[in-house]
C-alpha cells in the first residue's frame, strides 16, 4: 500500500499544466493530492528532499521491446521494467512481436501478469492488428482491447494488400482502438538496413529510401481520411512526413506520431564505419529529416518521444552490418540524451517532457503523464547535473546493445515512483 | 547533436600511420597508395624468376576465408601468399563449420587459435572485413578480398598500377568507368583511389538504374551517354554485369545494353587514340565489351591478372611488417 510522500522543494515541471516552478508536491493513496500548499491534513510517511532537482510526472513510452514471452534470451519483462523505471519511465506501451504474436487475450493476460510480477514499470501491451502479424486476417480486436491492449499494430509486417489495409482500420475504428502503424512500404525497403543516401551509396549498404516511409505514410493518412480511424504514427524518420502529417492534422484527422530517440541524435554519417551499434530501423536518415524531427517536437506535431527500447543478446550485434539485428537497448539513456538536447538549444525544456510525458498520454487517451491534483502518482525525481558513466554492468537492462556504452552522460531520475509507491531509488541500487 | 568521432576509421593504419590491415581505400593517403604500388614494382619480376618465391612471409599462416565464390581472386591471393612463402590455408567456407551453426566469431577465434596470422577474406556482406578486423588480436591482419559491394581495395590497386605502367602518371588522366556500377565494389575503390592519387577528372557511364544513390558527391562526373562520356578519355575500365540482372527493374535487355553501354569498336574510337582498356573479369563477351576490343591493341586486360599478384604480394607484406611494428613497439613499452 502506497504512503503519503511529501517531495519538497523542487523543481516542477508538467507540460500537461503548463508548469515550471518550484514547489511542494503531495502524494496520498497514489494520488497527486496537492501542489504548493499542503492540504490540511496530510502527514507525510515520506519527506523527499528535492531541492536542486526536477519533479516531472512519470515518462511514458510508447514503443519498447520487452521480449517476453518468447525472447528471454534477450530480455524480459522483469529486466526491462526495472531499466525502465531506473529511467524515469513509469508506463511503457510493448509491441506484439512476441512468441508466440500478442494476437490473443491469452497473451495479453499473461504480459499483465508478468507486469504485476514484477511491480515496476505499468505495462500497457499493443496487440497484434493481424493474425500471426502475418498481414492477412484480422486479429480479435475487441476481445485484445478487452484484455487490456491500448491499441494494435502490424509493427513493419507487411499486409497482403490493400483491401486488407483498409478493413483493419475500418473494424479498428468500429472497435473504437487506435491502430499503431510503422510507416514502410515493404517494396521499397526490401533488404536494406540503412538510409539510402551518400553513405549507403559509399559503404555499398542496401538503403531504405525515404520515401519507403512518405508515400507509406502518405497511404496511411489517405486509408485512415477515409475510414475515419484513429491512427498514429511510430518512429517517424523523415522531414516530408512530418510535412504530411502537420498537413493531415490541420485537415482535422485523428491522427498522431512519435520518433525514435535515435533518430533525433543521429544521422546516418555516423554509420561510416559499419558500426552495428547504429544499426537501427527506420534508419538513421539526414541532418535535414533530424531537424525537422526536432522541429517537429518543438512545435507539437510530433506528439511523443519514444526510447524505441530494443534490447538484444550479444550475439545479435556480432556479425557484418547488415546481418546484425537492428535496435538499440537505450531505455536508461533517454533522459540524459534528450537534456542534452535541451542543453544544446536543439530542443526547448517544454517541449522535450511534453513529448515524454503528456504527450503519449493523449496518444493512449488515458489520464497519465501528469501531476494535475488527482492524477495516479507517477513521478520521476531528476538530477539534471549529475554526470554518470554508462557502462554494462551499470545498465540494468538485459540488452548491452546501448551505442553510449563508456560513454559519460550528464542528468538522470536518481527516484522513480509508480502510483505513490516508490519503485526505484538509485541511492539504494548503488549500495 | 551529440558528437561522434569525425575522423576516419584509423582500424587499418598502425600508431606509426603503416598500413596494418588492408581494408578500403578511404581513410588513406596519397602516399599509402603510391607505397603499394612502388612496392608491387618490386615484386613483378619475382613472377619471371625460375623458383618464383621470395622469404617475406616465410613461416607466416594465411588463411584465405571466402564466404562467397572467387576462382580468379582467390588464386591470385593463394600465388602471392606462396610467393611471399607463406603457409596457405583455403577454407572452404560452404562445408565449413559456419554452415554448421558456429558463428563467424567463433570461426575466428578458432582460427586464430591455430595461430594463422593473415586473414584474406572475401565476404558477401558490405563491412564484413571491417568486422572480423576489429574482432581479431593483434596477432592477426586481415586483407579485404572484396566485400559486398563496398570495397575491392587490391583490384583497385592493381587497376592503379596497370595505369601507371601505361600512363606513367595519374595527373591529367580522365579516365571513364563504366557499367553497373551501383553492384560495383570494384568502382568504389577505383573511385577513391584515381582521386587520391590524382586523377584529373573521374567518369562514370551507366543509366541512372545502375549508379548508387548520390554518386555525384563521390568526386565523378556522371553520363547516361557513352557519347559523351567517352569523349577524350584515357582510360576506360569497363565493369561485369552480372546477367541476373538485366532481368526485372534495372536493365530492360543485354541487346539494349550492349547497343547503349557495351564497348565496341565505334564507341572506343571517341576517347583518345591511345586510351587503354581495362576489365577486373570476367568478362561478359558481347555485354559489356565486344570481342575485338576485349582482345584488341588497346587492352590491358591480361596485364591487370598479372599485376594483380605483385600488388597481393604488396599489400601482405605491407600489411605484415605493419603487424610486426606493432606488436614489437607493445612489447617495447611493456
Amino acid at each position: 500500500m502506497s504512503g503519503r510522500i511529501l517531495i519538497k522543494g523542487g523543481r516542477i515541471i508538467d507540460p500537461s499544466q503548463s508548469l515550471d516552478t518550484h514547489s511542494d508536491l503531495y502524494i496520498a493513496d497514489g494520488e497527486v493530492v496537492a501542489i504548493g500548499a499542503a492540504p490540511g491534513d496530510f502527514n507525510a510517511d515520506m519527506v523527499i528532499d528535492a531541492a536542486g532537482s526536477w519533479v516531472t510526472p512519470g515518462l511514458v513510452d510508447l514503443c519498447a521491446y520487452l521480449r517476453e514471452p518468447g525472447y528471454e534470451h534477450k530480455a524480459s519483462i522483469a529486466s526491462e521494467s526495472l531499466a525502465a523505471v531506473k529511467g524515469g519511465f513509469t508506463t511503457l506501451c510493448c509491441p506484439p512481436a512476441t512468441s508466440p504474436v500478442n494476437d490473443t487475450a491469452a497473451v495479453t493476460n499473461l504480459i499483465y501478469d508478468q507486469a504485476l510480477t514484477a511491480g515496476k514499470a505499468k505495462i500497457l501491451p499493443i496487440g497484434a492488428l493481424t493474425k500471426g502479424l502475418a498481414g492477412e486476417q484480422l486479429s480479435e480486436m475487441h476481445a485484445l482491447r478487452e484484455a487490456g491492449c491500448v491499441g494494435v499494430s502490424n509493427l513493419r509486417y507487411p499486409f497482403r494488400d490493400n483491401q486488407v489495409m483498409k478493413r483493419c482500420l475500418e473494424y479498428a475504428c468500429s472497435q473504437d482502438i487506435t491502430v499503431f502503424v510503422c510507416p514502410e512500404d515493404h517494396a521499397l525497403a526490401k533488404d536494406g538496413c540503412v538510409h539510402e543516401g551518400a553513405t549507403s551509396g559509399l559503404l555499398g549498404l542496401s538503403g531504405i529510401p525515404s520515401i519507403a516511409e512518405t508515400m507509406a505514410v502518405a497511404q496511411w493518412l489517405i486509408l485512415a481520411e477515409e475510414t475515419e480511424a484513429r491512427i498514429h504514427l511510430g518512429q517517424l524518420s523523415c522531414a516530408k512526413s512530418v510535412e504530411l502529417i502537420a498537413d493531415a492534422k490541420r485537415r482535422g484527422l485523428k491522427v498522431t506520431c512519435d520518433v525514435a530517440l535515435a533518430n533525433l541524435i543521429y544521422t546516418d554519417a555516423v554509420i561510416k564505419d559499419f558500426n552495428p551499434a547504429f544499426h537501427v530501423r527506420p534508419p538513421l536518415r539526414r541532418e535535414e529529416d533530424r531537424k525537422a524531427l526536432l522541429n517537429g517536437v518543438n512545435d507539437g506535431v510530433i506528439d511523443a518521444i519514444c526510447s524505441h527500447h530494443q534490447p538484444h543478446e550479444s550475439a545479435a550485434k556480432l556479425a557484418p552490418f547488415a546481418e546484425t539485428r537492428s535496435g538499440m537497448s537505450v531505455i536508461e539513456t533517454v533522459l540524459p540524451q534528450i537534456l542534452a538536447l535541451t542543453t544544446s538549444g536543439e530542443l526547448r525544456l517544454d517541449a522535450a517532457m511534453r513529448a515524454l510525458t503528456s504527450g503519449p498520454a493523449q496518444v493512449l487517451e488515458l489520464s497519465m503523464g501528469s501531476l494535475q491534483v488527482g492524477s495516479a502518482a507517477d513521478v520521476a525525481l531528476i538530477d539534471p547535473t549529475e554526470k554518470w558513466l554508462v557502462t554494462e554492468s551499470d545498465l540494468v537492462s538485459k540488452g548491452k546493445n546501448c551505442p553510449w556504452l563508456d560513454t559519460e552522460l550528464v542528468g538522470l531520475a536518481y527516484k522513480t515512483i509508480v502510483e505513490g509507491r516508490v519503485v526505484y531509488d538509485r541511492s539504494m541500487m548503488m549500495e | 547533436m551529440p558528437s561522434i568521432d569525425d575522423e576516419l576509421s584509423p582500424l587499418q593504419l598502425n600508431r606509426f600511420q603503416h598500413l596494418r590491415h588492408f581494408l578500403t581505400i578511404e581513410g588513406l593517403s596519397r602516399k599509402h597508395l603510391t607505397d603499394i604500388l612502388d612496392t608491387a614494382d618490386t615484386f613483378i619480376e619475382v613472377g619471371s624468376r625460375s623458383i618464383k618465391k621470395v622469404p617475406l612471409l616465410r613461416g607466416k599462416t594465411v588463411a584465405n576465408l571466402f564466404f562467397e565464390a572467387s576462382t580468379r581472386t582467390r588464386t591470385t591471393f593463394e600465388l602471392a601468399a606462396k610467393r611471399l612463402s607463406a603457409d596457405v590455408l583455403n577454407i572452404n567456407i560452404t562445408t565449413s563449420a559456419t554452415s554448421k551453426g558456429e558463428s563467424l566469431s567463433d570461426m575466428l577465434r578458432n582460427l586464430e587459435a591455430m595461430a594463422v596470422d593473415m586473414f584474406v577474406v572475401r565476404h558477401a556482406q558490405s563491412g564484413a572485413p571491417h568486422f572480423i578486423a576489429k574482432s581479431v588480436t593483434p596477432r592477426v591482419s586481415v586483407i579485404n578480398a572484396g566485400d559486398g559491394r563496398h570495397a575491392h581495395p587490391t583490384q583497385a590497386m592493381l587497376d592503379m598500377l596497370t595505369i601507371r605502367q601505361h600512363k606513367h602518371k595519374f595527373e591529367g588522366l580522365k579516365v571513364a568507368i563504366v557499367g553497373d556500377i551501383l553492384h560495383s565494389r570494384v568502382a568504389r575503390s577505383q573511385i577513391q583511389a584515381l582521386n587520391l592519387l590524382g586523377a584529373e577528372e573521374v567518369r562514370v557511364i551507366a543509366p541512372d538504374t545502375l549508379l548508387p544513390p548520390y554518386i555525384d558527391q563521390f568526386g565523378v562526373k556522371v553520363f547516361s551517354s557513352m557519347k559523351e562520356g567517352m569523349r577524350d578519355v584515357d582510360v576506360v575500365i569497363m565493369l561485369r554485369l552480372q546477367k541476373e540482372r538485366m532481368e526485372g527493374a534495372l536493365l530492360p535487355s543485354e541487346q539494349e545494353f550492349f547497343r547503349l553501354y557495351g564497348l565496341s569498336q565505334d564507341k572506343l574510337a571517341l576517347a583518345k587514340p591511345d586510351a587503354i582498356v581495362m576489365h577486373p573479369g570476367p568478362i561478359n563477351r558481347g555485354v559489356e565489351i565486344e570481342s575485338a576490343v576485349a582482345d584488341g591493341p588497346q587492352s590491358v586486360i591480361l596485364n591487370q591478372v598479372t599485376n594483380g599478384i605483385a600488388v597481393r604480394m604488396a599489400v601482405m607484406s605491407m600489411a605484415m611488417s605493419g603487424q610486426i611494428a606493432e606488436l614489437t613497439a607493445d612489447e617495447e613499452v611493456a
